[in-house]
């Protein structure tokens, strides 16, 4: 049955003359180069902008600071990948909570168990594979380790950049990092917390995604 | 299949019209949605650019679409996505139904899809016991309502917060009255909330799918979209034919003009890219995810090498935004799934002109839309072709309905018009009598509304030619000096 439509379908395109016609020149204009100070500064302001606390922070004080912000916040569980990078750095700097922090849990479960304990926690941090400067968002291409609605459920969402993967554009992302050869099953842009303006154009931020997203760029 | 009740036009056109309240609403969104776009393209030239490159790659797209399709298809599978295809709106919700009803899925969450209205996929799954909810907040205000998409992307402009509120208040249970935004939208979240973890389903549309690697592209705000396609074991994602690229690179461009002409951003809250179904080794993300390809009149109107720049299209809704017609009248009127300028392409194009010939009719021809299509959809031009193939039986035409509108009265009218343009002596007496009549025209009758609030011009004793004649105020001259006769040539309509 269905071959039939896939067929009828298919025949009717070729037979439609399209090929007659000369395809478009698509130019591309050449690309911006930006500096690095340039791209951390852009990536930070138009993340701002979408209403993303936005911390820069040295590399190795990168704890240092998530333990500053996480201690205001007074919240009782955040949620990291199991055996992620950071999972294995923040475990060591964290020692089981207290001291004013929250109690570090792992994301070791399939979704199907761990959905209902994901829907009740503070906030979840992962990693990115990049950000892009120009339009102001954070990359993650998530993995075994740090599943996808780690970024998506938890109300507030945590991601460390890594300054020198910032690219000026998502043109310049997909060719450095080779994306056509090599996509994930899942790649996402997040520009910061969900929001929607729905209702007489008033902005609201926090619907379905994170309320808040907070961004760590480590130089 | 189509039941929807009859289309009376110019009734709708008279209820929007004297709806103050609507009026008010429209022109208040559109001038925001008009001004945010400005504001996201403030160079022109470079948006001139863009325009010019986001046309090039979606006709390079349409050029190749057959090879494109199965490249896509291929690259799907290969990586686990299962390709259905569809002629028609009931064969695609046959689809659908048949997957939900393999997994026992009773209740299911759904992204918006303008392609899922057009297969009107919510009341077929009703019908069949399925509960489909809506989770964009503007879709799930209306659905509540029992109401249909005002305009493309953002389905509930024509509701005021008051109207939200109450909405909520008897449709949601425990729920208060509150017209605070914020709390409406919490309401809407905490309601959602229940129902993402627990839908066996997830149903979304597809803004690009990129046929080099096998990847479906969602562009969205609030998160429901993600939600839909990671949450529950199993992810369905209808999709029009034309949407498909060729390359991963064609993504960055069109993204641009997408979320720029749509709402006025550089980029939306999430850009999210599927291209494979859970791996193994992954905790999360749908085990299933199927891509259904719906045609439903595409491959026909492609076969017209004009019509086919319709299918172009991404969807942005702003030439609704623009539109003189529709700020006034607002998506309803329309009677039909894609309203504005679009809407008077598409409908007819796929339901016909039989049911659908009087909306080519509805636009001063203005052009606004053109000048703003991300595209460079000849609207315009396409709208008077359509009107044309209403009034002119075409064998050929690839729109059902050709020669549907001709009447007897129209036609007469027309064929007097020509005849007296031809007939010199016609032409002479019709003159002169707009001359004698024309300033004792009393201002009754049909062109009432139009004269009533014009100056009327001051009719001439004399024809222009006439003066010229007689004064010789001009002698045009062959090339050997000679003096062209004053007859001009009749032009053959």
């Amino acid at each position: 049955m269905n071959d039939t439509a896939r067929e009828r379908i298919l025949s009717r395109l070729d037979a439609a003359g399209l090929a007659k016609e000369r395809p478009g020149a698509v130019e591309s204009p050449a690309p911006e180069t930006w500096r690095r100070e340039e791209k951390i500064r852009r990536l930070q302001s138009q993340m701002e902008a979408m209403r993303t606390e936005v911390h820069v922070v040295e590399a190795d004080r990168w704890i240092d600071r998530l333990k500053a912000i996480v201690r205001k916040r007074e919240w009782k569980e955040i949620v990291c990948g199991a055996g992620s990078v950071i999972a294995t750095e923040l475990q060591s700097a964290w020692e089981g909570g207290g001291d004013g922090l929250p109690k570090q849990v792992f994301y070791e479960e399939r979704i199907e168990s761990f959905k209902e304990y994901l829907f009740t926690v503070d906030a979840g941090v992962t990693s990115t594979v990049g950000a892009v400067a120009d339009t102001g968002a954070v990359i993650l291409w998530p993995t075994p380790a740090e599943p996808r609605t780690l970024s998506l459920v938890p109300p507030v969402h945590i991601a460390l950049v890594d300054a020198d993967q910032i690219f000026v554009s998502l043109d310049e992302a997909m060719q450095a990092q080779g994306w056509k050869d090599r996509m994930p099953a899942n790649a996402l842009l997040i520009s910061g917390p969900s929001k929607t303006a729905d209702i007489e154009f008033t902005l609201v931020f926090g619907v379905h995604g994170p309320k808040e997203m907070i961004v760590l760029i480590k130089t | 299949m189509e039941t929807a009740p009859s289309f009376d036009f110019k009734k709708n056109i008279e209820k929007a019209l004297s709806d103050a309240q609507l009026r008010k609403n429209l022109r208040s969104a559109m001038d925001i949605l008009v001004a945010k776009r400005k504001t996201v393209f403030p160079d022109a030239d470079m948006l001139e650019r863009l325009r010019t490159k986001g046309n090039a790659l979606k006709r390079n797209a349409l050029i190749q679409l057959p090879r494109l399709l199965e490249r896509l298809e291929a690259n799907c599978t290969k990586n686990g996505i299962q390709v259905h295809w569809a002629e028609t709106a009931p064969e695609a919700n046959g689809i659908v139904l048949e997957i939900l009803r393999r997994h026992d899925a009773a209740e299911v969450v759904k992204g918006k899809s303008m392609v899922s209205e057009e297969m009107h996929l919510n009341h077929f799954l009703a019908e069949n016991g399925i509960d489909a909810l809506e989770t964009d907040l503007g879709e799930f205000i209306i659905q509540l309502n029992h109401e249909t998409p005002s305009h493309i992307i953002v389905p509930a402009i024509h509701k005021n917060r008051d109207e939200v509120a109450r909405i909520f208040c008897e449709k949601i249970p425990d729920t208060p009255y509150t017209e605070n935004v914020e709390a409406l939208t919490a309401i809407a979240r905490k309601t959602l909330r229940a129902r993402f973890a627990r839908a066996k389903a997830g149903i979304s549309g597809v803004n690009m799918a990129v046929a080099e690697t096998g990847t479906l592209v969602l562009v969205e705000n609030e998160g429901n979209g993600r939600m839909c396609t990671t949450v529950p074991e199993v992810h369905i994602a209808v999709m029009g034919i034309e949407k498909v690229v060729e390359r991963l690179s064609d993504v960055p461009p069109l993204l641009r003009l997408l979320t720029g002409s749509a709402t006025g951003q550089v980029i939306t809250t999430y850009v999210n890219m599927i291209t494979s179904p859970r791996k193994p080794g992954e905790k999360d993300g749908p085990k299933e995810v199927h891509l259904v390809l719906l045609d439903n009149g595409r491959s026909r109107i492609l076969a017209d090498p004009a019509f086919r720049e319709t299918l172009l299209c991404i969807r942005c809704g702003t030439c609704l935004n623009h539109c003189p017609v529709y700020v006034r009248i607002g998506g309803h009127a329309y009677g039909h799934v894609y309203p504005g300028p679009i809407g008077k392409l598409l409908t007819p194009m796929m339901e016909g002109l039989s049911r659908a010939g009087e909306l080519p009719a509805a636009s001063s021809l203005c052009g606004a839309c053109e000048a703003v299509c991300p595209v460079k959809i000849p609207i315009a031009s396409l709208l008077r072709r359509l009107r044309h193939e209403n009034v002119r039986e075409n064998p050929n035409s690839v729109v059902e309905g050709s020669g549907v509108g001709k009447n007897l009265a129209e036609t007469l009218v027309w064929k007097g018009w020509v005849l007296a343009n031809l007939q010199p002596a016609l032409n002479r007496l019709g003159v002169k009598g707009v001359s004698w009549m024309g300033d004792r025209l009393p201002r009754i009758g049909p062109l009432k509304e139009w004269t009533s609030v014009r100056t009327a011009p001051r009719f001439a004793g004399k024809t222009l030619h006439e003066r010229i004649k007689e004064d010789e105020i001009v002698k045009s001259r062959n090339w050997d000096g000679k003096v062209k006769s004053s007859r001009c040539k009749a032009r053959k309509f």
